[in-house]
């Protein structure tokens, strides 16, 4: 039973680097098992989600990128921003030959780039759009929406669209569409979860973004640590590295044994020396695993994959995010 | 052209002898977000500053604890001297305040009933504090107002830009552009052509234009718009001009950028785009620094060979050997990850080999203080061999 079956729109944030766009294809994957209809969404325009299902560039359309196991479906859609005004525009206003006007006088820039806030109203609006959107059947159209959003360091003020609007638009359209937005992301339906690696910086905006978020009450998820590493060594060859009493000399019965050439102490040495700094990490990890936990949100984990990510690499994170219940 | 020999081989960005170079004047950093830029910066304004440079540090989204580590304990918009720096130059390092910025900016080119006005419109607030694009704006004015300072005052003679964490690396030069071109565009021309022409020039188009403007935006957002524009007329040409002459700073021989990447894919993918737009713009491109490559200090005992090795142990003499066999695993993880970031390293450099390089060894933790900077500036001068 997943953690999160109340939630149809999770967005998914993280600091730079650490993986928040794989998190999203994965949970996408996993969310889809057994016959799910997810749409995996992006806004970013780096066409992170096509590189990652090895595809051409996505268009503004929701494109199948991936099945899951059991028939299930993921589609992906890149929401350009200026697209999805003029979109916008014509679902609620048909404006026909006034729309293409806007573009010859400049308006879909202005609009887009530079009227504050206009642009994350736009981006969100199309999320909130598909999540709302219901098939001929009065269902819903996608089981799911996974959204691969901006980074922590951006992520409240892009979600938080409403007091972006508000300084501009006091009434009108652009408000009752910001408001109706912010009602689908503080309601239960939304998560916000966090991708982190075990390192200072992206921890410490992990923190930073629970707090950010809380503040504008908007739904905290869960955390996802990605790239996580066993150690190869066991506990007692970890203790005698981490206080210094493995000596050189003792691995070379070992090394010898497996027909390794050790040059003097040489190799051995900087064996152990690797093995410290190897050891040395690991503490700060569990440290910061320590800090992770005591955010007060579900713990995800993701092996690390030494390769590299592909497809086949995607299906095995979607696994463990369903044998953690994140799905 | 590269001979064949050379054609492996990467050549080494020789970090000492740029900061040393007295017609160094500007070094920008760039690169995508969580790669180590907005420390780089710090190490080599540190650097310079310790081998003799009076250097200033222009500094955009600092992590909390390297703002400790450079003494910004408030983001007040100015240049405050670093502690705890040796030799014989000296290092101030800022935080920049885009909305401060762009309020001063307004100051000091309007009237003061103007500036007010300005200051107070709603799209004037917003524009200022939330624009996407503003942040770099305002970063390239605040290069431009240092240089300005430093040529006049003699203040500083090395000034060190970190860039903002944008969508794109590419934007810190497009934005501005882009802005001042939005400002004095053809959109915001015709806003303000009732007050200035004769109705004439507004075609019917644009009466259907602003009338659906109004229906999706609410009338009062382009009262605002057009309230603020008409104050900020005059300041249009003067903003133009400015951003103008801050990119063609850029462009001059006195002005290094170096490019900071990590050895992932979609690091050294960003730092490619920048390295081929500088090229196209004609901006000088001093190297790339390539952040947390990870230590390998037996390069000849392959991942395979060792992991084999381990395997064996295992295998022939169970609980014999566990302390060589869990040793020789994370050895054989070390080394495929680094084989994997050389290899990535080295597609870089096979498609710019004219770009040098210097690789960083990952420290184990964060750099939250001066020696720790120091000691990444150690790192980038003396490098790993790259190649």
């Amino acid at each position: 039973m997943s953690d999160w079956r109340r939630v149809r729109l999770h967005v998914v944030t993280g600091k730079g680097g650490t993986g928040k766009t794989t998190v999203a294809a994965a949970l996408a994957l996993a969310l889809a098992r057994d016959g799910g209809r997810v749409l995996l969404c992006e806004v970013e325009g780096r066409q992170g989600l096509a590189r990652l299902f090895d595809t051409g560039p996505l268009p503004y359309e929701e494109t199948p990128v991936a099945v899951a196991p059991g028939d299930g479906d993921v589609l992906a859609l890149a929401i350009d921003v200026e697209a999805a005004l003029m979109e916008y525009l014509q679902m609620y206003y048909r404006l026909g030959r006034a729309g293409r006007a806007l573009d010859r006088f400049g308006v879909i820039d202005f609009a887009t780039t530079i009227a504050p806030g206009v642009r994350d109203v736009l981006l969100t609006g199309k999320v909130f759009e598909a999540v709302r959107r219901r098939g001929a059947d009065g269902e819903p159209v996608y089981d799911a929406i996974v959204l691969d959003a901006p980074p922590t360091g951006r992520i409240t003020r892009f979600l938080n669209v409403n007091t972006e609007v508000a300084g501009l638009a006091k009434v009108g359209p652009i408000r009752r569409q910001a408001d109706a937005i912010m009602r689908l992301l503080r309601s239960r339906g939304t998560a916000v979860h966090l991708v982190t690696v075990l390192e200072d910086m992206p921890v410490q905006e992990t923190t930073d973004a629970i707090t950010d978020l809380t503040a504008v009450r908007l739904p905290v998820g869960g955390i996802v640590v990605n790239q996580v590493r066993d150690s190869p060594l066991d506990p007692t060859t970890r203790k005698s590295v981490t206080e210094g009493t493995l000596a050189p000399r003792e691995l070379l019965p070992g090394l010898a044994a497996t027909g390794l050439e050790p040059h003097g102490e040489t190799v051995p040495a900087a064996l152990i020396s690797a093995a410290e700094e190897h050891v040395e990490r690991l503490e700060r990890e569990e440290q910061l695993t320590g800090e992770v936990e005591g955010l007060g949100q579900p713990v995800y984990r993701l092996p690390h994959a030494t390769e590299g990510i592909d497809l086949g690499a995607l299906y095995e994170l979607a696994d463990a995010l369903c044998e953690q219940q994140m799905a | 052209m590269t001979s064949t020999r050379a054609r492996g081989r990467t050549r080494r960005f020789d970090v000492d002898a740029l900061l040393d170079d007295p017609a160094t004047r500007i070094l920008v950093c760039c690169g995508s977000g969580g790669v180590g830029k907005t420390t780089t910066a710090a190490a080599l304004g540190l650097r310079a500053a310790e081998r003799g440079r009076s250097v200033v540090v222009l500094t955009i989204d600092p992590a909390r604890r390297l703002a400790q580590a450079l003494g910004l304990r408030e983001l007040d918009n100015t240049p405050r001297p670093v502690d705890g720096t040796g030799g014989s130059g000296d290092l101030d390092a800022m935080m920049l305040d885009m909305k401060r910025t762009f309020d001063e900016v307004v100051e000091q080119h309007a009237s003061p009933d103007k500036a007010r006005q300005i200051l107070d419109n709603p799209f004037y607030q917003a524009l200022s504090s939330s624009f996407a694009g503003t942040q770099e704006y305002m970063a390239m004015e605040k290069l431009g107002q240092l240089h300005a300072q430093a040529e006049s005052s003699g203040s500083w003679d090395l000034i060190v830009v970190d860039t903002p964490p944008s969508r794109s690396a590419l934007d810190f030069l497009d934005a501005p552009e882009h802005l001042s071109s939005l400002l004095d565009g053809r959109f915001i021309r015709l806003l303000l052509a009732p007050a200035r022409g004769p109705a004439r020039l507004l075609s019917a188009g644009f009466g259907a234009v602003t009338a659906a403007l109004n229906k999706v935006l609410g009338a009062q957002v382009l009262t605002d718009v057009k309230t603020f524009v008409a104050a900020f007329d005059t300041l249009f040409g003067g903003f133009r001009q400015r951003a103008e002459h801050t990119y063609a700073l850029l462009q001059e021989s006195g002005t290094a950028f170096v490019v900071v990447a990590t050895p992932e894919p979609d690091a050294l993918r960003e730092a490619t785009y920048f390295v081929e737009r500088l090229r196209a713009d004609r901006m000088p491109l001093a190297g790339l620094v390539v952040n947390r490559v990870q230590p390998d200090p037996l390069p000849k005992l392959g991942a395979w060979l060792a992991e084999e090795a381990a395997l064996r142990l295992a295998e022939h003499h169970p609980g014999e050997h566990d302390a060589a066999a869990g040793l020789l695993r994370v050895h054989a993880e070390r080394a495929r990850i680094r084989h994997r970031q050389d290899r990535l390293r080295r597609g870089f450099t096979a498609a710019h080999p004219q770009v040098p390089c210097v690789e960083v060894l990952s420290l184990p933790g964060d750099v939250h203080d001066v020696a720790g900077l120091r000691r990444v500036g150690t790192l980038l001068s003396t490098g790993l061999a790259a190649g």
